[in-house]
């Protein structure tokens, strides 16, 4: 069991070293610095998506939802071109970085509780209804702010535009201090939380006959995956099926429904998956931002796999 | 002791239950019956706080469901559903570990090991402990749920329909089980549709009928041809065996 954590630790920091230290060359110090800030970013996404996908599965009890599938990553972009549209380039740009982003935070917190929360409440045991919802939520989302990006300036239309394509070269590194605070404020707490969630898993009536309070606990949940996947989606844009591959793998990997266990198992694997990845793009195959499309191709084809598998519970 | 007082429910705009009051005996096997739509499961996920009061009020033991602390009422009262989709994929022995929840809040200690096996033991799930729940037929998930639920170790049991899908020999085990549970103290109130169990086993019985109680009473009093007729609006037949009323309902 610790082995297998044991093991999972050590090839995170060996991909760690390799990405800091292969191929440095005469200005080290300038490239390490550079890189430090790209690894953290790339840490900091692996465990938020890693975490926001395993809360996520839990609360809607389905192995192969995400919250991107859901459209939460498309309700972010939605508001980004809003505020775009709305306060023009100059007033966007000239917002201070952490500002801007504490206030997208909060607006992601209360759209997504109230969208997905009654969605959640109302038709939580129909997987099927909550599928198509979900999906025609995104399309929504994604519609609107492809309607606003149309009305915009070619300029603030190429703002928008960097600020929805994943990349894992191109971390967005002023956000970093900020997106650490709330990536380990919300990852402390859904720790904290973990045994509850094992009682959450069980479905509303039994978690209410042990006693929990289950309605507030899932809006906690909500809220936790809407704060991680706004990290996320600020550092590299939205990234659709990587949670899916992460949240399966430590679910194999971890061989236990505790979320206590299967929490730090899906940040572990994440890490190494983007890490180790990106490494071997940006070193070995000296190749460039490829890596979110690569994830992406095997993701779909896991989650059609879960799908093929009758996985769907 | 349960008490219900001016319970009235609908959903939508369709009545579920109108102005139900009702004292539920405290250390008795009450068995809750009537027809389909009765609303026997509303009044009775009510009473276990899965669904909110909309009108009226609902004690047990003196304390106000509405009131009291959820984790406080996991102790004084444990409810099983119908239907219990779950979202991880468990083994029996972990389903039933979950019961011990509101005593140790996810610590649990010798004790609690102990009183699960116990549950194991006296749902006969010993020898599938180690199975997962999805590659258990219905019968046997269901004795799982009891299990559980049986372990949780709270004065009152609220179970809804513990018999479905249940074999002959299983069906009389758990309702067997459970008036020895009601000898050792415990209070408890089931739905049943088979009418025989009921009438062989229960203390007292409530009998609903479109939202309203029907009639009350011991088994002997509630069994009878005439009252059980009218309830579910057929003929039948009522017989007496060994001093058990036996009701002959599928002639």
């Amino acid at each position: 069991m610790d082995r297998r954590f044991t093991l999972l630790s050590l090839a995170l920091t060996a991909a760690c070293a390799a990405y800091l230290f292969w191929g440095l060359g005469a200005s080290w110090q300038f490239v390490l610095s550079l890189r430090t800030g790209k690894l953290a970013g790339m840490l900091l996404v692996g465990a938020a998506v890693a975490v926001a996908t395993v809360l996520f599965q839990t609360v809607s009890r389905n192995r192969i939802l995400t919250p991107q599938i859901m459209g939460f990553d498309a309700l972010y972009i939605l508001m980004q071109t809003a505020l775009v549209a709305s306060l023009g380039l100059s007033g966007f740009a000239g917002l201070a970085a952490p500002v801007k982003f504490t206030v997208e935070v909060v607006i992601m917190i209360a759209a997504s509780l109230v969208l997905f929360g009654t969605l959640l409440g109302r038709a939580g045991q129909d997987v099927a209804r909550l599928i198509l919802t979900g999906v025609i939520l995104g399309v929504l989302f994604r519609s609107a702010a492809g309607f606003l990006a149309r009305l915009l300036d070619p300029n603030a239309f190429a703002v928008v535009q960097y600020a929805s394509f994943a990349s894992f070269a191109r971390v967005n590194t002023d956000l970093l201090p900020i997106a650490a605070l709330l990536t380990c404020g919300a990852i402390g707490l859904a720790l904290w939380v973990a045994p509850r969630l094992d009682v959450l898993a069980l479905g509303r009536p039994i978690a209410i006959s042990l006693g929990l309070a289950h309605d507030r606990l899932m809006l906690l949940a909500l809220a936790l995956v809407a704060v991680l996947v706004s990290v996320a989606t600020a550092l590299v844009g939205p990234i659709a099926f990587f949670g899916l591959i992460v949240a399966g793998l430590a679910h194999e990997a971890a061989g236990t429904h505790r979320h206590a266990r299967l929490l730090p198992m899906a940040m572990l694997i994440a890490g190494i998956l983007l890490v180790g990845g990106q490494t071997l793009f940006e070193r070995a195959l000296g190749l460039q931002s490829t890596l979110s499309v690569v994830i992406e191709f095997v993701g779909g084809l896991f989650f059609l796999w879960l799908l093929l598998r009758g996985r769907i519970r | 002791m349960i008490e219900v007082q001016g319970v009235s429910h609908q959903i939508g705009k369709t009545p579920i239950l109108s102005d139900i009051t009702l004292r539920l005996p405290k250390g008795k096997l009450t068995a809750l019956i009537g027809p389909n739509g009765a609303g026997k499961s509303t009044l009775l996920s009510l009473t276990g706080r899965l669904m909110a009061l909309q009108a009226g009020q609902i004690r047990v033991d003196g304390s106000d469901i509405g009131t009291t602390d959820t984790r406080a009422l996991a102790k004084q009262m444990a409810i099983l559903s119908q239907s219990n989709p779950l979202g991880s994929r468990l083994r029996v022995r972990e389903l039933v570990s979950f019961g011990r929840w509101p005593h140790h809040q996810g610590r649990p200690g010798p004790r609690d090991a102990e009183l699960v096996k116990q549950a194991l033991e006296d749902m006969d799930l010993t020898a599938l402990a180690d199975r997962f729940l999805d590659a258990l037929s219905g019968g046997q998930r269901q004795r799982s749920f009891i299990a559980m639920t049986l372990a949780q170790g709270a004065d009152w049991l609220l179970l809804d329909e513990p018999l479905a899908a249940l074999d002959m020999a299983h069906a009389r085990g758990v309702m067997a089980r459970l008036a020895g549970l009601r000898d050792a103290g415990r209070s408890i109130v089931v739905v049943l549709h088979d009418i025989n169990h009921a009438a062989v086993w229960a203390d007292h019985i409530v009998a609903m009928k479109s939202g309203r109680i029907a009639a009350e009473g011991p088994p002997a009093q509630v069994c009878t041809a005439e009252v059980l007729g009218a309830i579910y609006d057929m003929d039948l037949q009522v017989m007496q065996v060994e001093g058990k009323p036996l009701v002959l309902h599928h002639l």
